[in-house]
């Protein structure tokens, strides 16, 4: 179903919202992943406040979709989305990285058992979401919800997702939904000069599994790609977001050395000016 | 009144130390206790990596069909799948062998099993050098080293089939993780349906009231100690023989026991010598309870072809080498 221009504009409002979260957080903590948290604010935006279903007041609700996130570093985007959708108060976001806190500096779910999986070392999750579909259709669960997991594209390099990507399209687990940030960029560069991922589709299309290509900054695709894989009944559905990394704050954007950096202070207080005169953008349009 | 001699614990079977001792693989009794566990627990799967028939996971294939899954060759994918699979609430058995589960996929045991706390039992077969004409790259002895040095891991080496059993079965209860050792070869029947398992708890299988060294031993090499046992009897040297199949949770109690009683230790193990069970002994003793100690094993090298004997009195697990070392610990 196609969203409404209201919905459309409150989506890009939060995932305006989540994306200042995301430098302040960067900002107290000292440390931390900057470009790929911003480049994944729409998609995680349009999972919690339009696709998934879950109950952030009820964590553990059984029914809930579950979401593997195989990127851990990015854990900063997916803790500010989590605060936004109710899960814990805003004000602990600020704790990110700090000894003791629920906000490990990749996701720990014994710290915060409302994460799906610890996770962190690339190229695992896909597996465990693959563990999670079958579990499902075991129990004839597959039906009912759906396991995402959302993937960096540098971690395809990591032998294991096409163990993974072998299985689920083996098994054709339609109850499986993926999703790869395609930014092209990783710690060392750019990734068709780390190691040529292209022709990207192709590879997993050869593997059964059913494409869906977007622009992962823009919810209305966003959110039908999820919607297209939910009416696939034949084959896990992967969803490549095209995403500019750092997006949001021009001086970040594409640039691979803010994969693996925080902002400092001054660099902070110019995004979030950024940031702000975006949403002011964004919701005077929406009037 | 003098002391009764050294014996064999009555619930261990009598025919042991006899020529036509019924000999049966470890990992044979592992098969049979994936059925039992199947039969029990409808949460219990079991993922194989094209190593179905080999690794024992045949017999629950046949049974439960609707309850396994191949794989392929991709032993790190069937580690991190196990965990999403226990992550619904499953208990998931991974089976291999022991070189590439836990060898190859250590990283995800570590971190989407242990790290992420969910109950998957790996069952690691063909471990030791009597895998035999393999060679090296098949005979994991490292397995133990790596696995008991990850937090919440559970190491079981069972000592033979009925205790592999014994171990499968208890394995689904644990809510942790499990590594089970398994090995290829048929080895003596040692146990009975009778003797006493738990996991975490080790048991004296060869009783002395005065000895003057204590072995302590697991996996089918307990079979060689009590051989030696019974030789040393013979010259005068009494001997009491632990079967520590758990070697984490190690039962510290019964090992500083055992140093209190015998004064002089021997571990027995088919693995590196090198952060293996005698190591988690001395770690164990040295700050309880310090004997000397000699170590039974293989002394970092690898493995190569040959048959399991051979291999096994080669890398210095033989009878003679542990009547060796139980007269060297004695000098010392």
């Amino acid at each position: 179903m196609l969203l409404t221009p209201h919905e459309t504009k409150s989506l890009e409002e939060t995932a305006n919202d989540i994306r200042e979260s995301v430098i302040e957080m960067l900002v107290h903590a000292g440390s931390g992943h900057t470009a790929g948290p911003l480049g994944m604010a729409d998609v995680f935006t349009v999972l919690y406040f339009h696709t998934l279903r879950h109950d952030p007041k009820n964590p553990a609700w059984d029914g809930r979709d579950r979401l593997v996130l195989s990127n851990g570093h990015i854990c900063p985007v997916l803790y500010a989305t989590m605060a936004h959708a109710g899960y814990f108060p805003l004000e602990e976001l600020n704790t990110l990285r700090k000894f003791g806190s629920r906000l490990q500096g990749h996701p720990h779910r014994e710290f915060l058992p409302a994460l799906e999986t610890s996770s962190g070392p690339l190229g695992e999750g896909l597996s465990q979401a693959v563990g999670m579909a079958i579990a499902d259709r075991m129990d004839g669960q597959d039906g009912a919800r759906k396991i995402y997991c959302l993937m960096s594209d540098g971690e395809l390099e990591e032998g294991e997702t096409w163990e993974a990507a072998m299985l689920a399209g083996k098994q054709a687990l339609y109850n499986l939904v993926a999703l790869i940030d395609r930014n092209n960029i990783q710690i060392d560069g750019f990734t068709e000069q780390v190691m040529p991922l292209e022709p990207l589709a192709d590879k997993w299309r050869a593997w059964n599994w059913h494409i869906v290509e977007i622009d992962g900054h823009n919810v209305q695709e966003i959110a039908a790609a999820f919607d297209e894989a939910k009416s696939i009944y034949e084959k896990p559905t992967m969803i490549i977001a095209h995403t500019i990394p750092g997006k949001g704050v021009a001086e970040f954007e594409r640039d691979f050395h803010w994969h693996g950096k925080p902002p400092d202070a001054e660099q902070a207080r110019m995004a979030l000016a950024e940031l702000r005169t975006l949403g002011r953008k964004i919701e005077s349009e929406a009037e | 009144m003098a002391d009764a001699p050294s014996r064999l614990d009555e619930t261990l079977n009598p025919k042991l130390f006899d020529d036509d001792v019924e000999e049966i693989a470890i990992r044979t009794g592992f098969g049979e206790g994936l059925v039992c566990a199947g039969d029990a627990d409808p949460r219990v799967v079991v993922l194989s990596g094209d190593l179905t028939e080999s690794a024992q996971a045949l017999a629950f294939k046949k049974k439960f069909p609707e309850r396994f899954v191949e794989l392929g060759v991709a032993e790190q994918n069937m580690a991190a799948v196990a965990s999403g699979m226990a992550a619904m609430g499953k208990i998931p058995f991974i089976t291999s062998y022991a070189m590439f589960s836990p060898g190859r996929n250590w990283e995800q045991i570590r971190t989407t099993i242990a790290y992420n706390n969910q109950p998957v039992k790996i069952a690691g077969s063909h471990a030791g050098v009597s895998v035999g004409p393999d060679g090296g790259t098949h005979q994991a002895i490292e397995d133990i080293a790596i696995t008991r040095v990850v937090p919440r891991i559970i190491v079981v080496c069972p000592c033979d089939a009925i205790e592999a059993r014994k171990a499968t079965v208890a394995a689904v209860t644990t809510g942790t993780p499990v590594y089970l050792r398994l090995a290829r070869n048929k080895t003596p029947v040692m146990t009975t349906d009778g003797t006493p398992f738990e996991i975490g708890r080790a048991r004296i299988v060869w009783k002395s009231d005065s000895p003057n060294v204590g072995f302590v031993a697991t996996g089918a090499l307990l079979h060689n100690a009590l051989l030696a046992a019974r030789t040393l009897r013979d010259e005068g040297i009494e001997v009491e023989v632990m079967n520590l199949s758990t070697v984490k949770p190690l039962d510290t109690d019964a090992i500083v026991a055992l140093a209190k009683k015998a004064k002089r230790i021997v571990t027995i193990e088919e693995h590196q010598v090198f952060a293996g069970m005698g190591s988690a002994v001395a770690e164990c003793l040295v700050e309880r309870y310090p004997v000397p100690m000699r170590f039974v094993g293989v002394h970092d090298r690898f493995g190569q072809s040959g048959t399991p004997e051979q291999l096994v009195d080669y890398y210095g697990m033989g009878l003679d080498a542990i009547i060796d070392a139980a007269r060297k610990v004695i000098a010392a």
